[in-house]
């Protein structure tokens, strides 16, 4: 049988790209509860010495450590899994009563070929649930359009006081294939 | 299990104990009670009051002591609203500012709630959970006595500090400060940042 040649998939570079505007975007303080997709970021986060990072027990402090980011003068970035969204929805009141910045970036589960079930109900309600919250809500998913899209995210949230999230597509960070 | 000992502090005095010494210290107020007691004790523009948000103080506190390492940020909450955000304690532990202090006022009730009891009544120790999440010194104070010892804690010494003051239940008159959000927070930055707030 012939041999044929296994595509390679293109290199992944988005995660390198979202941190290089994170740094544009003067970004200080980076919290986060992780995310599978979210660990080159966070890596290359822990290594930079001049954003402060925090890791959280549960995604609602991040929205309230963003609040306090603020109130000091620093600029925060909030990572986590479209799960923690729904930890979030209290806090978000904080935010919206303060017309106070906040930055999410939030890898997304239960959509895109999604294996998991129980990752249906919340990846599914993850954007109607920020939106009704008060947030505004970019969903992405051509890795092309992400830095971009975070920038941009950044300069709503911080230029005009409000809560924004980008939710970076199940599509883009790549399914499981729970067969091997 | 050894005698409930009888708690006589009554919140508004230790309240106006601390603020007496806050020089430069930027606070922020756990919903409810505690931003009354803030309030009675003087408003002031370095205050931040929370009106909502239960269980956030703390972290409110710990994202504002990272951005503000050279000035004492000193969140003053009650224990039910410590309780709701009760991991953050690992999270500040772990964090671990210097210029970071938390200090619960203890009734062992939902106070504003209508005086349920939480679970400090039943024995749930939080500097002893501080403690063990890593802060660097931890305190409960039950009398006049040691409320003056702990003060210069809750100021000077290297944080993060977490100090449980045990109040009374008794009924204090309702003292509001400011509510609007948008305007607290203004104010706040403004009284921090100086121009730099309307960036
Ligand atoms: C998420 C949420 N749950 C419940 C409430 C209702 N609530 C408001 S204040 C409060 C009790 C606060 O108790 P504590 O922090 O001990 O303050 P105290 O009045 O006893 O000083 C509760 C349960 C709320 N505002 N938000
Ligand atoms: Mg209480």
């Amino acid at each position: 049988m012939a041999t044929t040649k296994k595509k390679q998939p293109a290199a992944v570079t988005w995660p390198a790209e979202i941190f290089k505007t994170l740094k544009d975007a003067d970004i200080a303080q980076v919290s986060y509860v992780p995310d599978a997709g979210h660990t080159d970021l966070i890596k290359s986060c822990l290594a930079d010495n001049h954003i402060k990072t925090t890791r959280l027990t549960t995604e609602e402090e991040g929205v309230a450590l963003s609040l306090g980011a603020w109130l000091g003068g620093d600029r925060s970035a909030l990572l986590m899994q479209s799960s923690g969204v729904g930890n979030c929805i209290n806090m978000l009141s904080i935010i919206e009563e303060t017309r106070s910045p906040l930055l999410m970036l939030v890898t997304m589960r239960g959509e895109w070929g999604e294996f998991n079930p129980w990752q249906i109900p919340m990846g599914q309600g993850t954007q109607k649930s920020l939106e009704d919250a008060g947030v505004i809500v970019y969903h992405v998913d051509n890795p092309d359009d992400l830095a971009e899209t975070i920038y941009a995210a950044s300069q709503i949230a911080y230029n005009t006081y409000r809560a924004v999230a980008v939710l970076i597509g199940q599509r883009i960070i790549g399914f499981k294939d729970w067969r091997k | 299990m050894a005698a409930k000992k009888k708690i006589t502090l009554n919140r508004r005095d230790v309240v106006s104990r601390i603020v007496r010494d806050r020089g430069d210290m930027l606070m922020v107020t756990g919903l409810g009670s505690t931003t009354w007691d803030a309030a009675a004790a003087g408003d002031h523009p370095n205050n931040f009051y929370l009106w909502g948000g239960m269980g956030g103080a703390a972290v409110t506190g710990l994202g504002l002591a990272r951005a503000q390492p050279d000035r004492r940020v000193i969140v003053l909450t009650g224990d039910g609203e410590m309780l709701m955000g009760i991991g953050a304690l690992a999270t500040a532990g772990v964090a671990a500012p210097a210029n970071f202090t938390i200090c619960v006022i203890d009734n062992q009730h939902y106070g504003e709630t209508g005086m349920q009891e939480t679970h400090t009544s039943h024995g749930v120790d939080l500097p002893g959970m501080a403690a063990a999440a890593g802060f660097a010194e931890t305190a409960t104070v039950w009398n006049k006595k040691e409320l003056e010892a702990t003060v210069p804690l809750l100021y000077e010494t290297k944080g993060p500090v977490f100090v449980a003051v045990k109040v009374n239940t008794d009924a204090v008159p309702m003292i509001l400060p400011m509510r609007d959000g948008t305007a607290i927070r203004a104010r706040f930055r403004e009284s921090v940042l100086g121009d730099r707030a309307y960036d």
